[in-house]
């Protein structure tokens, strides 16, 4: 482990700390960009497509952990612009499978320390979170997972209306309800985070410790030669490298595609919506598989709003006038209250859905040319774990345990995750 | 909202349709490898850009359509009467 103090003494952005916020607030001296932007080398020892949390993470573990720092993170637009900068910001680890809660748990451990470790702050708030089951049959799954998670290590249990109703005063517990609530899983250590402090606290810890941060360099081609990966080209030129490593969202089948790698995977958009601010009232993050929401409050107290994806697949970012209404008319399903509240804006992320809801990590049938995608909608709370798993692939070029589920091959030999507990709604 | 021409009810807005997917052709059960067989369940061209897919009109005339889309903007070029079931 790398004592994370002798960070702020490389080379690069200077520390944040109370001291250096008075000291500018005194002085209005300017504070210094994040990260820099480098010259693009013609060879690099790895490199990253996409700059999101996943990328930027395992540039940033590659460095810390392994101690390779000649690495390049691409993207073909701005970093944390894809589904980094577009998901719903929870955090929880309450899987349905062993493998899906050992991996979670893992990334909201690294979650909880970023803020110290990246001298950054992340904001993350352990609001709790609530699974609601309006069925009996969902029940059971509550019941599962629960035990699942407990065996595991991992805080979560069943609870009954009345408790859901201490939590969460403003919900209808009563038996009027379209699909009443007959209990919850409630998991504690869930929560909610600032998703671009995260990307923004990632590069530039990266940066610091040696990693270049290219943006708006878009990867046009992967050459493979002999079954082996030599480098990319890019809009900027080409990049020879050893090793390139594909974690992007939404273009992975087709970053995959330029290595004569094909993926299992299918771009489904998921739509979220922001209402206005209001005084803090919703504690904890409530989310409803069979009403295909999820909800939370922001520490600026705007309500956020999630859906399971949308029923066709697509590339287009658009929001659509049906996702509107039936997110408002199930919003007030649960929270009458809210019938009064506007909506500020809504937008739309690409998430790479694979068969069975489990990411694919890990080296491919390409030498050197390692995969980081298939990250549904369960993306960017796999963002550390992903980044440190991923970096120790890379560096020792051996798959972790951790990940080991996760391999690409699994499709052809028929071995399946399984992780119905991904996204909560939808399925 | 999206409209699909359906051959036999006019334009429809597409929630009306089930999204069955982008056109496979199916290897034969008896004859295929394991490896196809799995490759034929699993992987996807997920194109960007056009494409024809398979949808299936099911609040409308209940058939099965061949759907040409831009998959980056959602316009639709032309939905024909398709076959029900795969091609083998």
């Amino acid at each position: 482990m790398v004592d994370v103090r002798r960070l702020g003494r490389r080379p690069g952005p200077a520390r944040y700390s109370a001291v250096a916020l008075l000291r500018h607030g005194v002085t209005d001296r300017a504070w210094e960009p994040a990260w820099r932007t480098r010259e693009l080398r013609r060879r690099y020892d790895v490199v990253i497509v996409g700059g999101g949390v996943h990328g930027l993470a395992t540039a940033y573990y590659l460095a810390r952990n392994h101690g390779i720092t000649d690495v390049a993170v691409l993207d073909k637009g701005y970093l944390g612009g894809g589904g980094s900068g577009r998901n719903t910001a929870i955090l929880r680890s309450n899987y349905l499978t062993p493998e899906g809660v050992r991996f979670y748990d893992r990334s909201l451990e690294l979650y909880r320390g970023l803020a110290a470790e990246l001298n950054f702050n992340v904001m993350f708030s352990r609001k709790g979170h609530l699974t609601l089951a309006h069925s009996d049959a969902s029940l059971r799954t509550m019941r599962w997972r629960a035990e699942v998670n407990k065996v595991c290590g991992v805080e979560s249990d069943v609870i009954g209306p009345s408790d859901i109703k201490r939590l969460v005063p403003h919900m209808d517990i009563t038996d009027e309800a379209r699909y009443p609530i007959l209990g919850a899983l409630y998991h504690p250590p869930g929560g909610i985070i600032r998703h671009d402090a995260v990307v923004w606290g990632y590069a530039r810890a990266a940066d610091s410790l040696g990693v270049h941060l290219h943006q708006d360099t878009e990867v046009t081609g992967i050459d493979v030669s002999a079954g082996r990966v030599t480098g990319v080209r890019t809009t900027r030129g080409d990049i020879a490298a050893p090793i390139v490593v594909n974690a992007t969202a939404g273009w992975a089948t087709l970053v995959a595609d330029m290595a004569g790698v094909r993926l299992p995977v299918q771009t489904f958009p998921l739509q979220a919506a922001v209402t206005e601010p209001v005084k803090p009232f919703l504690r904890t993050v409530v989310v409803s598989g069979t009403l295909h929401v999820y909800v939370s409050q922001t520490a600026r107290g705007e309500l956020v709003f999630g859906a399971s994806v949308d029923p066709f697949a697509s590339y287009s970012t658009r929001g659509s006038l049906e996702f509107t209404e039936g997110l408002a008319a199930h919003v007030l399903a649960l929270m009458p209250a809210l019938a009064k509240l506007r909506l500020l804006r809504q937008w739309a992320g690409l998430c790479d859905m694979t068969p069975d809801f489990a990411p694919i990590m890990g080296p491919t049938g390409v030498d050197g040319f390692l995969v980081d995608v298939g990250w549904g909608t369960y993306g960017f709370k796999a963002g550390p774990v992903a980044g440190e798993t991923m970096a120790e692939c890379v560096a020792t070029g051996r798959t972790p345990d951790l990940i080991s589920a996760f391999g690409l091959d699994r499709f052809a030999q028929g071995r399946l995750v399984g992780e119905k507990g991904a996204a909560a709604v939808g399925h | 909202m999206i409209l699909l021409p359906c051959p036999w009810c006019g334009p429809r807005d597409a929630e009306e349709f089930g999204y069955v997917g982008e056109m496979r052709a199916r290897p034969h059960p008896v004859t295929t490898t394991m490896k196809e067989w799995r490759d034929y369940l699993y992987l996807r061209r997920n194109v960007a850009g056009w494409t024809t897919e398979r949808w299936y009109h099911q609040m409308g005339c209940r058939r099965y359509l061949l759907v040409d889309r831009d998959t980056t903007t959602n316009e639709v070029r032309s939905a024909v009467s398709g076959p029900d079931r795969q091609k083998s």
